[in-house]
């Protein structure tokens, strides 16, 4: 397969063209803004349609839209932007509606920095938003899979007629690595039952809508909602297990950090320590099964993030506190030094 | 082969990205897994810019360089600051027109050639960079002259095509040199 080189931005806008989307919809925000742009470039010519809106919250609403008509819609934005489309997308997840959502970190509180960050765990995988409601998140740790991870996502969205995030951050965004782009058959699925794409007086019209002013209604609508998600967290969780089979210590990184995290492994077994790595590449459904089958044999977890710590709960709820999680991060924008997280794994790994 | 890491430094507008770029295109023209990282944010608009370049027969890890094996500085900030993170036995190219190469390091091999200055004298406006990189492939090894024109003939754009030929007098001139 033909290898070229692409900034991760613009690796996953082509691979989201190839997979059939046809409406994007964002504002520029730095690290994200090669993947609009390289939208205004190609979609057009791809015979779908790119807009930049006047603000974050217009374009999640414009996704809102196209997604109402069955169309595959996405927006992409980095963090301070994507907290202006929280209301949209707890409308497009109250509407059934699926449609694919990028944030590519940076720092934050606030506006924060543009450097690369991983402190919207909280944000993708708790409260993107008001209201009883998940999204599936990906989280992508190559150019490569900014590719693989857009195709299921546009995939799982369809497929569960929800929300899907790629939760990336400005690392993957900006780096460039060979990248493949497979052969992309988007599944077709049946959007005839709900999609409001123009009835021509031949059949009822259909609703799209997240208002519910009986509770009984609105409380169905919500438990049939969370039936499903407990189908996705049977069968979509996905993780990569890295040297785990006899390690002493299992490290859990995602995304970029993992990276970093495997360099550090690598450093370690070779001075004797037996380190392994977790790495999910679903935050949520977060992968359960998997980080015990990695941590059976594991004495002591650490975290490393770039945040201060925000995988760690969903890292202890997941072992049931049976063993100690560990945790170091770096945030703001520093991303941590393979150096650095070889010393925790001393540091940690001297007292087994 | 081990994985290589480079760093190239200088200013805004000299090229660091590009030269950057024609590394990176040499890692895929000759098989290798290899990561490109820039600098990005306000020194896409002048200023000090960076860029990390690892290639290797093996995926890369941390696409992020902070011990370099080979430095390419083409301003005196940019030397300054990073000589003395270069890994012991690397090997430091320089513009010598423009840097004073003041260190005391004694375990590292330095190259400086009046970079800027030979691209002035033969034309090649703004080839101060390629120099270096003929300087670095010589020195190094890391590539082969024939990857490198491969090399540049991905990076540059067909709408430039007509530049190429410089681009290979600039690579000859820092091999020479």
């Amino acid at each position: 397969m033909e290898r070229n080189l692409m900034k991760g931005n613009e690796a996953l806008a082509e691979a989201a063209i190839r997979a059939g989307c046809k409406c994007f919809f964002g504002y520029p925000i730095t690290p994200q803004t090669e993947l609009a742009a390289y939208m205004a470039k190609r979609m057009h010519k791809a015979g779908g349609v790119f807009l930049q809106a006047e603000s974050e919250i217009a374009a999640i609403n414009m996704v809102l839209g196209a997604a109402s008509t069955g169309v595959r819609a996405m927006t992409s934005s980095s963090s301070p932007g994507v907290s202006l489309k929280s209301e949209g997308v707890s409308y497009i997840a109250g509407s059934d509606l699926p449609a694919v959502i990028i944030n590519v970190q940076r720092g934050g509180p606030g506006l924060g920095g543009i450097q690369p960050s991983q402190a919207d765990y909280w944000q993708a995988t708790k409260a993107l938003g008001h209201g009883d409601f998940q999204l599936i998140v990906y989280a992508p740790a190559s150019v490569q899979e900014m590719v693989d991870f857009v195709v299921k996502a546009f995939d799982s969205a369809d497929k569960y007629r929800m929300p899907v995030m790629i939760l990336a951050d400005g690392l993957l965004g900006q780096m460039m690595e060979p990248v493949s782009f497979p052969e992309i058959n988007p599944d077709a699925y049946d959007k005839s039952s709900w999609a409001a794409n123009g009835h021509g007086f031949k059949r009822e019209h259909h609703i799209i809508n997240s208002l519910y002013l009986k509770p009984d209604e609105l409380e169905k609508s919500v438990v049939d909602r969370y039936k499903k998600y407990d189908i996705i967290k049977e069968t979509e969780t996905d993780a990569e297990l890295y040297l785990t089979e006899d390690c002493d210590i299992l490290l859990c990184a995602f995304g970029a950090t993992a990276r970093v995290v495997k360099s550090a492994v690598n450093d370690a077994r070779a001075q004797g320590i037996k380190a392994g790595l977790f790495r999910p590449k679903t935050l949520w459904p977060f992968p359960v099964k998997e980080i015990n089958e990695a941590a059976k044999n594991a004495k002591v977890l650490l975290s490393v993030e770039m945040s201060m710590g925000q995988m760690v709960d969903d890292i202890k709820l997941a072992v049931n506190c049976s063993k100690p999680v560990e945790f170091y991060g770096r945030t703001g924008g520093i991303i941590p030094t393979p150096v650095e997280v070889l010393e925790q794994i001393k540091k940690i790994g001297g007292t087994l | 082969m081990a994985t290589t890491e480079i760093l190239l430094a200088g200013f805004g507008g000299q090229g660091i990205l590009f030269a950057g770029k024609i590394l990176a295109y040499c890692g895929l023209m000759d098989g290798k897994e290899l990561s490109w990282l820039p600098s990005y944010g306000p020194e896409m608009r002048g200023g000090t810019c960076n860029c990390s370049v690892c290639v290797s027969d093996q995926p890369i890890g941390s696409p992020l360089v902070l011990t370099p094996d080979i430095l390419i500085a083409m301003n005196q900030p940019s030397f300054d600051k990073f000589v003395k993170d270069v890994r012991p036995g690397g090997k430091v190219f320089f513009d010598s027109g423009l840097i004073e190469a003041t260190t005391d390091r004694t375990d590292i091999e330095l190259f400086g050639i009046p970079s800027q200055q030979m691209a002035d004298d033969n034309a090649l406006k703004g080839g101060s960079n390629i120099i270096l990189l003929g300087k670095v492939i010589k020195e190094t090894g890391i590539f082969s002259l024939d990857i490198m024109k491969k090399g540049i003939e991905k990076v540059v754009p067909p709408s430039k095509a007509a530049l190429i030929p410089n681009n290979f007098k600039a690579i000859e001139l820092g091999m020479n040199a």
